[in-house]
């Protein structure tokens, strides 16, 4: 039996410390967390940094340290630093080493590196060995080359090799959110089904529960399945709660695709053990080529952004066209004045308490108390986009509906009102690469830090 | 005729990755199930995301008692174009749909 103590669905979303202590008085074999996804977005990739705060992180990532010095069991994180970009394992094996010489701890601490260079997958690329996923945008070289970052997804395999080290710590970068729960069971000779899926149910922390915030849960692996036991006070695990998880974040209920094959539960049986815990047995791992999925984000230009308020009835009313006449009329003045194309820049005006969320989707007819008009200037350079922004700011200022009206004054919640966001990146691939060995794209480095 | 929102447990979306949306419609009971499997149609649901029909994945759950749709999302994650990081809002539409 494997003993697998996840204290939260992410490192920096706050857990139950009182619930951690029971997990580590209950002599867990690992403690495993996530630390990232793609779901906060491009920028945290492009720019290779973590999306929590760093005091955060470490205050988290302190307790964590002293939880695993008390078990005495190895601490592995994955997706470090939110997006697990090389730069991000940097980044929490730094704040690592300061809380190593703070609380007095010697530690042989095991970073693996999810970054990939251009050229290489470039190559694979060539040699056919990168596939789109469905919904992929195109790539080519060139769309590798423009990368800020590219990682691809480690699987139980790396993680395992990291461990084996007889790391104390492991700071995985990429990850898929499973390979970190899942890698301990497997390796030693669980149920491959029962670990992915028990990792899968386990990879959002206390998410598979009654009670999400209370962060920590426990899953035992064995020969035939899992059980998964919420630590939170009043959290408990149902068939429900367990099995409604493979719908989370997942386009297909039942398939989950990991390195090396895919997880079918769609004959598992979920029992209730008690009021509390839940026993899982019947999911099937189907071997399959061995891919990792890559992820990559570039570049898509320059915003600058402001926000001015509507207050007035009349304005509120005809929100729409007052602000697509001034973006209308900047665009050309834009063009007399920056060099740029039409083509070269957007002006987007969203009207928050109208449409803001949902855009061209939204079926809500409800004319508001005011309306936020946020401008978003998207261009090829920094200065183009705060240029813009700036032409923008007469007419959000001062605009009349008609000719023959006195002039409108409209308010403005910040000095200066425009705001540069810097780059904006996107996601550019969602692609596979397949790889002959599962360590030849990961690279291990082990070092001994901090002093007992 | 109802608002889904008014008869299911919960509709909630989220990014299935930067590029896929997954919607699910919590029905709470078998009743409710069997009314939104019949009354849903999938075409319906496309329309409303803006997404071709072929493209959408629909999964009836009789186990959990869910509707679940799975489609490629209307923006990708963060694009210039994009107005919901996580996805989480669009839940709203399908919330607010009215089935006999």
């Amino acid at each position: 039996m494997v003993r697998v103590l996840i204290p939260t669905g992410a490192l920096g979303l706050a857990y139950d410390r009182a619930a951690l202590a029971r997990g580590v008085a209950n002599r867990p074999d690992i403690i495993a967390v996530d630390g990232g996804s793609t779901d906060s977005g491009p920028s945290y990739l492009g720019r290779g940094v973590s999306k929590y705060s760093r005091s955060t992180t470490r205050a988290e990532w302190r307790d964590l340290m002293l939880a695993r010095a008390e078990a005495g069991v190895p601490l592995v994180i994955g997706t470090a630093g939110t997006c697990g970009a090389d730069s991000a394992v940097d980044w929490l094996y730094e704040i690592t080493c300061e809380l190593a010489a703070e609380l007095g701890q010697k530690l042989r601490v095991a970073r693996l590196y999810s970054g990939q260079s251009p050229d290489a997958v470039a190559d694979a690329m060539a040699a056919g060995r990168v596939k789109p996923l469905s919904g992929a945008p195109g790539a080519d070289a060139e769309t590798l080359r423009s990368c800020a970052n590219i990682v691809a997804l480690a699987g139980a395999e790396q993680i395992r090799v990291a461990i084996d080290t007889g790391a104390d710590i492991v700071i995985a970068g990429r990850t898929t959110d499973t390979a970190i729960i899942a890698a301990l069971p497997i390796a030693r000779n669980c149920d491959a089904g029962g670990a992915w899926h028990g990792a899968k149910v386990g990879e959002c922390g206390a998410l598979a529960t009654t009670n999400p915030a209370s962060g920590v849960i426990q899953i035992d692996f064995d020969e035939t399945g899992f059980t998964l036991e919420p630590l939170g006070g009043i959290a408990r695990a149902t068939p429900y709660t367990v099995s409604a998880h493979m719908l989370y974040e997942n386009t297909d209920p039942f398939i989950l695709y990991e390195p090396g094959g895919h997880l079918d539960v769609t004959g598992s049986r979920y029992v209730a053990l008690d009021d509390r815990r839940v026993r899982v047995e019947g999911s099937v791992w189907v071997p399959g080529p061995y891919t990792v999925k890559l992820e990559g984000a570039r570049i898509a230009g320059y915003q600058a952004v402001s926000l001015t308020l509507l207050r007035d009835r009349r304005y509120v009313e005809n929100a729409r066209t007052w602000a697509e006449d001034i973006a209308a009329r900047c665009r050309k003045v834009a063009v007399e004045r920056t060099g740029l194309t039409e083509a070269d820049f957007t002006i987007e005006m969203r009207l928050v308490g109208q449409d803001a969320t949902l855009g061209p989707l939204e079926t809500g007819r409800t004319v508001p108390t005011e309306v936020g008009v946020l401008a978003i200037v998207t261009a090829p350079t920094e200065p183009q986009a705060v240029e813009i922004a700036k032409i923008l700011n007469p007419y959000l200022l001062h605009h009349a509906l008609t000719e023959e009206e006195p002039m409108p004054t409209f308010a403005f919640p910040f000095s200066p009102a425009e705001m540069s966001r810097g780059a904006i990146y996107e996601f550019c691939l969602h692609h596979v690469m397949t790889l002959d060995n599962p360590m030849s794209a990961f690279r291990l480095e082990v070092s001994e830090v901090g002093h007992g | 005729m109802a608002e889904i929102g008014a008869i299911v447990q919960k509709v909630r979306s989220k990014n299935a990755g930067p590029f896929w949306l997954t919607v699910d419609v919590f029905c709470g009971s078998a009743e409710v199930f069997a009314r939104v499997v019949s009354a849903l149609d999938t075409a319906r649901v496309a329309a409303l995301y803006g997404v071709s029909g072929a493209d959408i994945r629909r999964f009836d759950i009789a186990d959990l008692n869910v509707v679940k749709f799975s489609f490629p999302r209307p923006t990708v994650q963060g694009t210039a174009a994009d107005r919901d990081m996580h996805g989480a809002a669009w839940a709203v539409l399908l919330e607010e749909m009215e089935i006999a």
